[in-house]
């Protein structure tokens, strides 16, 4: 009897596994095999050209640049202002400093809150400065979703960080505001960056909070307060198209995408494997 | 000397404001929301927003009650369907599997969390919705888009599958080993050990990282709403299409500016959203705080 429960249970949680790792196998798998095909240079050399909706010639190059500037924006806002927020409950605040404490347990529900509602949120910022959709919109938008993420992310990394480090760095005359930036962040960096390009690939990928906030254009625009394109908009529009020709594109597109997302995320676990180990533990 | 001084109180201080200032982000967003809101919610009552079912921006009336029954049974699928599958994986993961597979599956699994929404949308398009249609509902006798609550489940189903098995592995590790050797060394075999003894000290860890996950297919969008169908209707049944909320807030921004109380309208729906994730995070992450104490 007890082996019998023991070998169904076994079977099931084998089950799971097996079914967990081939939706994800499934997922690649369909991304690639639809979109390979679909790809072409003109795809990433060429922004849409005249009627490209209805099948006309053309690429996605306008949503590859446009998400690459928003997402490189939002990520220069959220280390600005994200990093500093890390390193001070780290280093300035006491262990069981009650401000830390507040901040990390306020930050923690933000990471979950909806993407769709920092969209909403974004457009409600925009709404009472006067910007219109735009790229300045998008990364005020984005920069708030991935700032809660990084921020805990790059404050577990530091936390790590023995407290005799920062001792010796004090015993030998440093002030705090030293330690900080020639002690710490230079033993916390390769955690730093990988916490940074998970944030940019979540910025890049996400669609929910660029909706109201950066519009679409199918033109390639570098303009702070105008319109930008984004890949996941464009695999989203282009899928919406009733044509075969066009759907074709959107998954072209969901390839590129994925494929970006995928290089990010490989080269933040390789840092943290690969010079991770050079910090002192 | 005194350059380095000031450097120390100036860069400290401009880092407490920083740090302030995300620590009211949360509080912000609150006061935000419900300021833009306001304008509906003084001219109908939470009650008759909620639990309304006549949807008609043109005349002024927005009841939510269909989207929010969407939502439900949206959620409500995916967790039917998340839940064990993923609890049985972290257990296998946790408990069972040798180094050498968690080092390969872990972060495979990490992988599926970093993917966008708008990719599983596109996968759930090409793949899910087909198989809905062709199989599943002929097998039932029926006939059905694809486009509907079991596609949009499913879909929102696998989305959360890391999320869940991650905090619930994490959580398993936090039971001390002595507890399991305890136990085996009485004579309990493996499973009875996981069983009676680990999983019974982590619950209330393993319940809060499910309510974690859940909390999280609430607010997906791209995905649900390339998906679920988007017909403004009450679902009867699997087969039906669902309008959840968040697919409702992004597919009418374009409109909203144009009729009046729109806008106001869909932030309250965002509001909406807002309270409820945020309640079932701060009710889980307590849980898992408290479990992390305990535990040791």
């Amino acid at each position: 009897m007890k082996r019998l429960e023991e070998n169904i249970f076994k079977v099931l949680m084998l089950l799971s596994t097996a079914i967990v790792i081939s939706s994800l196998l499934l997922i690649l798998g369909t991304v690639v095999v639809k979109g390979l095909p679909a790809l072409s240079l003109d795809m990433i050399t060429k922004a849409p050209g005249g009627g490209y909706y209805l099948g006309g010639g053309g690429g996605v190059l306008n949503a590859i640049v446009g998400s690459l500037l928003l997402a490189s924006g939002a990520s220069i806002v959220s280390v600005l202002l994200g990093i500093p927020v890390a390193l001070y409950m780290n280093v300035y605040c006491r262990r069981t400093s009650k401000l830390a404490s507040l901040v990390r347990m306020s930050l923690d529900p933000l990471c979950g809150v909806p993407s769709i509602v920092y969209g909403a949120f974004g457009f409600a910022i925009m709404l009472s400065l006067g910007v219109r959709a735009s790229l300045l919109g998008g990364i005020i938008a984005v920069s708030l979703l991935i700032m809660p993420t990084m921020i805990r992310a790059i404050d577990e990394v530091i936390r790590l960080v023995p407290r005799e480090l920062m001792e010796a760095s004090y015993s030998v005359g440093a002030n705090r505001f030293e330690t900080v930036f020639k002690v710490v962040v230079r033993q916390t960096l390769p955690g730093i960056i990988s916490a940074v390009l998970l944030g940019f690939g979540r910025g890049i990928g996400d669609a929910a909070s660029v909706l109201f906030t950066t519009g679409f254009t199918d033109r390639i625009s570098f303009s702070l307060l105008e319109p930008v394109a984004t890949l996941p908009l464009a695999i989203f529009f282009q899928l919406g198209t009733p044509l075969p020709e066009v759907q074709q594109r959107a998954y072209a597109s969901a390839f590129i995408l994925t494929v970006i997302i995928l290089v990010l995320s490989l080269s933040a676990r390789f840092l943290v494997s690969r010079y991770g180990k050079h910090t002192v533990k | 000397m005194n350059g380095r001084k000031i450097k120390d109180q100036f860069g400290g201080n401009l880092m407490l404001v920083l740090t302030v200032l995300s620590g009211v982000l949360l509080v912000l967003m609150a006061v935000g929301l419900c300021v833009k809101s306001s304008s509906i919610l003084s001219l109908k009552s939470p009650g008759a927003l909620l639990f309304s079912g006549n949807w008609n921006p043109l005349k002024g009336e927005f009841g939510f009650f269909p989207f929010i029954i969407g939502t439900l049974w949206v959620v409500g699928v995916a967790s039917v369907i998340a839940v064990p599958i993923s609890m049985l994986t972290a257990i296998y993961l946790a408990e069972y599997a040798d180094r050498r597979i968690k080092a390969v599956v872990i972060p495979f699994i990490d992988l599926l969390a970093g993917i966008p929404s708008v990719v599983y949308g596109v996968w759930g398009v090409l793949v899910i919705v087909p198989f809905v249609k062709n199989h599943i509902a002929p097998s039932f006798g029926t006939f059905s888009s694809g486009y509907c609550v079991l596609t949009a489940g499913i879909v929102l189903a696998v989305m959360i599958f890391p999320v869940i098995i991650n905090v619930i592995i994490e959580v398993l590790n936090m039971v001390p080993r002595e507890v399991r050797e305890a136990s085996l060394s009485l004579g309990a075999t493996k499973w009875q050990t996981v069983r009676s003894v680990v999983l019974r000290r982590a619950m209330p860890g393993v319940i809060a990282a499910n309510v974690l996950g859940v909390s999280r297919a609430f607010g997906e969008t791209m995905a649900v709403l390339m998906v679920a169908g988007n017909v403004a209707m009450i679902p009867k049944s699997l087969l039906d299409p669902a309008y959840p909320l968040p697919a409702l807030i992004a597919n009418n921004y374009g409109e909203m500016l144009s009729i009046p109380l729109y806008d106001s309208a869909l932030f309250f729906a965002a509001l909406l959203l807002f309270v409820v994730v945020l309640f079932f995070n701060l009710l889980s992450r307590a849980v898992l705080a408290r479990v992390e104490k305990g535990i040791r």
